[in-house]
């Protein structure tokens, strides 16, 4: 293993990004009551519950809405080109959408609000996905898929 | 109304903060996960970031007979480890390893309208439908 140098910049926006995102999921927690889970967001309003769908709407509409803003003010921020091809996102993103629903949570649900709240479901989560990423990125190294 | 306000407004500002974090570029959260090659530790601070502040908040907020707009609170309960939980959570991190990107990130990088991204958005909003066909079939 080698570390890659970080500039102190490179250190300190994560931590501000983290700190931003720890208020956001405590502001919906405070003033609607919801624990923010994107995947759950993304699975109610795709499967709508009568009464219960238009926060999911809103919320999804919100992180567009950031993607727009961010993209114009801080164009860098914003998915900067992998070496990856098209056909990687696709099942990529089979395995995200099928996973988080299966599992009941992704990074934010499960890896921000329930591991604040010591949920053992979501420590023992957030560890699983964190191995066999771990395990997923060694692969594709091991087999040349990372220059 | 104010349900729908407060939900567009936190999740702005979640997507600002997933932006200033660096959790949009799928080239440095695939470093981050790179334990094996060239490892780029920095997004760990994110969690640091984020848990510190919520693990506070969130001890403060359930002091609160309810929140501010809703009747009540709506936080998991289950304490249980099952097979679900297990699976569906390494089947999430294969995914989150080969493409760099979670659900929220995703959404907000979906405004850049790079064809990758939304390749992958509408392949996790195809693997949503999947889950639910699945869960039909194995409840039968």
């Amino acid at each position: 293993m080698t570390l890659v140098s970080l500039s102190s910049e490179q250190l300190i926006m994560p931590l501000i990004g983290g700190g931003v995102i720890g208020v956001a999921v405590s502001l919906l927690l405070l003033l609607i009551g919801r624990v923010f889970g994107v995947s759950g967001i993304l699975g109610g309003a795709l499967f709508p519950v009568k009464g219960d769908t238009d926060w999911r709407l809103a919320a999804i509409l919100g992180f567009l809405a950031a993607g727009l803003v961010m993209a114009q003010l801080m164009p860098a921020t914003m998915a900067a080109e992998t070496p990856s091809e098209i056909w990687v996102y696709c099942l990529a993103g089979l395995l995200v959408g099928f996973g988080t629903q299966l599992g009941s949570g992704c990074t934010s649900g499960h890896g921000v609000c329930g591991i604040s709240r010591l949920s053992p479901r979501s420590i023992i989560a957030t560890l699983c996905f964190m191995s066999s990423g771990i395990a997923t990125v060694a692969l594709v190294r091991a087999l040349g898929g990372i220059p | 109304m104010k349900v729908i306000v407060a939900a567009f407004i936190s999740a702005f500002l979640f997507g600002v903060g997933l932006a200033l974090a660096g959790m949009t570029l799928p080239g440095k959260v695939i470093g981050f996960l790179d334990l094996t090659g060239n490892w780029d530790p920095s997004l760990a601070l994110v969690m640091v970031g984020a848990i510190t502040v919520h693990a506070v908040s969130f001890r403060l907020i359930m002091k609160r007979p309810s929140p501010l707009f809703s009747p009540k609170f709506l936080v998991p309960t289950r304490r249980d480890i099952d097979a679900k939980l297990v699976v569906g959570s390494l089947i999430f991190g294969v995914g989150w390893g080969l493409g760099g990107f979670c659900p929220g990130p995703a959404l907000v990088a979906f405004a850049t309208g790079q064809p990758k991204v939304l390749y992958f958005v509408a392949s996790m909003c195809a693997g949503v439908v999947f889950h639910r066909l699945y869960s039909k079939v194995i409840t039968k």
